[in-house]
């Protein structure tokens, strides 16, 4: 038990964790601002869509964003599989939190992106939503892996191996969805031209950079916060 | 024949020998099926198409799959056996490709029954859907064994599995159901191995650690 609190919170409480924590998020602020400014008055207005189509980049970049965060939280999770290190845990399992919440982001905004768009709330022809669906179904299950299963190095490998075939998960059903959209139900809709100008591509670019850096700000309170919350567990524990 | 495919082939042996006294879980899954798809018949309304109804017998499989994996780790469950498999002197994955062919083993058994009787309730079987069917147990046994035994290690086993269970086969759903109605059933057939081949690599490479204590 002992060498476990020692590994869990080797980490936890360094000096400058405050002010790393502070700095991103003024950088995430500073980006979102700027990427949006040139999202609304320098990036010209779609031909087609017209002014709704400034969710475009609010939409790609959180949803680009929730990639990264269930990349990162497969990233760990090989890493505690590997080392054994446990403090991959709480990290693999931040990610993976963060994830969730801008994959519900993605739909919602898609959402709304569908219902100004095409007057529906919900579109199955559209491929990038579908797939949205079925990874948040995926990564809801991971909560419920973790919340029923008791705390322990049993729990750690189960989760990691699950946030695994997550990151498996989305190829294959990008390619599954997309096969499917081909035949099944096919996609009259496409979000992107073939080509985006490149004024758009910057700004979409500077979205996405303060999307990422919000997300890695999120993460860093949320993981001191899991982390506090796991050593205030294990000293109740103790003291019981 | 080599020491890892004699301890698979021992494993494998043992699931069968045991459902062979016992019957538990087949006669289940069996009428299971046919409950199911004699359900089917009557949420369908009369002149539903043939494609609706091949949609509904994935649905049958998927669910009476699922019924067979909630049985496949009680034996080890209720008798402890798990903790001996892990400290045999054997590799941890022989255990997961021993469990895994007997669940398909079951599965293609259920099949069996469940095919005849859709063709027999519904419509004829094209070849492109038995295979498809074949394609899909492989997939469905592969990645429900290794949810199956991370279901068993935590408190809520019997809601757990489903949870996790369903949003992995939806690509499987969708590739035998591409395949029994598509045009082109030969790209869903290939998606269905490539899926099969990736999560079977995936779950032989990662039971080992869902198993350690």
């Amino acid at each position: 038990m002992s060498t476990w609190s020692r590994n869990r919170n080797g980490r936890a409480g360094k000096a400058g964790d405050a002010s790393v924590a502070a700095a991103l998020a003024v950088a995430a602020t500073g980006l979102l601002v700027g990427g949006l400014a040139l999202a609304f008055f320098w990036a010209p207005e779609d031909a087609d869509q017209g002014f709704s189509q400034k969710i475009f980049y609010i939409h790609v970049p959180i949803a680009l964003t929730a990639y990264a965060c269930f990349i990162v939280g497969a990233w760990k999770a090989l890493r505690l599989l590997g080392t054994r290190d446990r403090r991959y845990d709480l990290e693999s399992y931040t990610a993976i939190h963060m994830g969730v919440i801008f994959g519900l982001l993605t739909l919602v905004t898609g959402s709304i992106w569908a219902k100004v768009s095409w007057g529906q709330w919900w579109t199955w022809g559209e491929r990038q939503l579908v797939l949205f669906l079925i990874l948040f179904l995926f990564y809801s299950s991971y909560f419920m892996l973790r919340y029923s299963t008791d705390p322990g190095p049993r729990r750690e490998r189960n989760s990691a191996v699950y946030a695994l075939f997550g990151v498996v998960l989305i190829p294959v059903s990008f390619l599954a969805v997309r096969i499917a959209g081909t035949i099944l139900h096919p996609t009259i809709f496409t979000h992107k031209g073939a080509n985006l100008p490149g004024t758009m591509l910057v700004s979409v670019a500077v979205c996405f950079a303060g999307m990422l850096t919000l997300a890695a700000t999120l993460y860093r309170v949320e993981l001191a916060g899991k982390r506090i919350d796991a050593s205030l567990r294990e000293l109740r524990e103790l003291l019981a | 024949m080599s020491g890892y495919a004699a301890d698979v082939a021992a494993l494998a042996r043992k699931d069968l020998l045991l459902e062979l006294r016992s019957r538990e879980t087949l006669p289940a899954m069996l009428l299971f099926v046919v409950s199911a798809l004699t359900v089917f018949h009557f949420a369908l309304p009369a002149g539903s198409s043939a494609r609706a109804e091949t949609g509904l017998l994935w649905i049958a499989i998927v669910f009476t799959a699922l019924l067979g994996l909630g049985r496949a780790f009680a034996a080890e469950r209720e008798q402890g056996a798990l903790d001996g498999l892990v400290l045999a002197p054997c590799d941890r994955s022989a255990i997961w490709l021993g469990k895994t062919l007997g669940v398909t083993a079951f599965l293609v058994l259920a099949e069996l029954v469940a095919l005849p009787a859709f063709a027999l309730f519904f419509h004829s079987l094209s070849w492109e859907l038995v295979a498809a069917v074949a394609l899909a147990d492989v997939g469905i046994a592969a990645i429900g064994t290794l949810l199956a035994a991370m279901a068993a290690a935590s408190r809520a086993r019997e809601l757990l599995l489903p949870l996790m269970f369903l949003p992995l086969v939806i690509p499987v759903v969708i590739g035998g159901v591409g395949a029994s109605v598509a045009a082109n059933p030969g790209s869903f057939l290939a998606f269905l191995g490539l899926y099969d081949a990736v999560f079977a690599i995936l779950c032989w490479a990662s039971f080992e650690y869902v198993v350690t204590e």
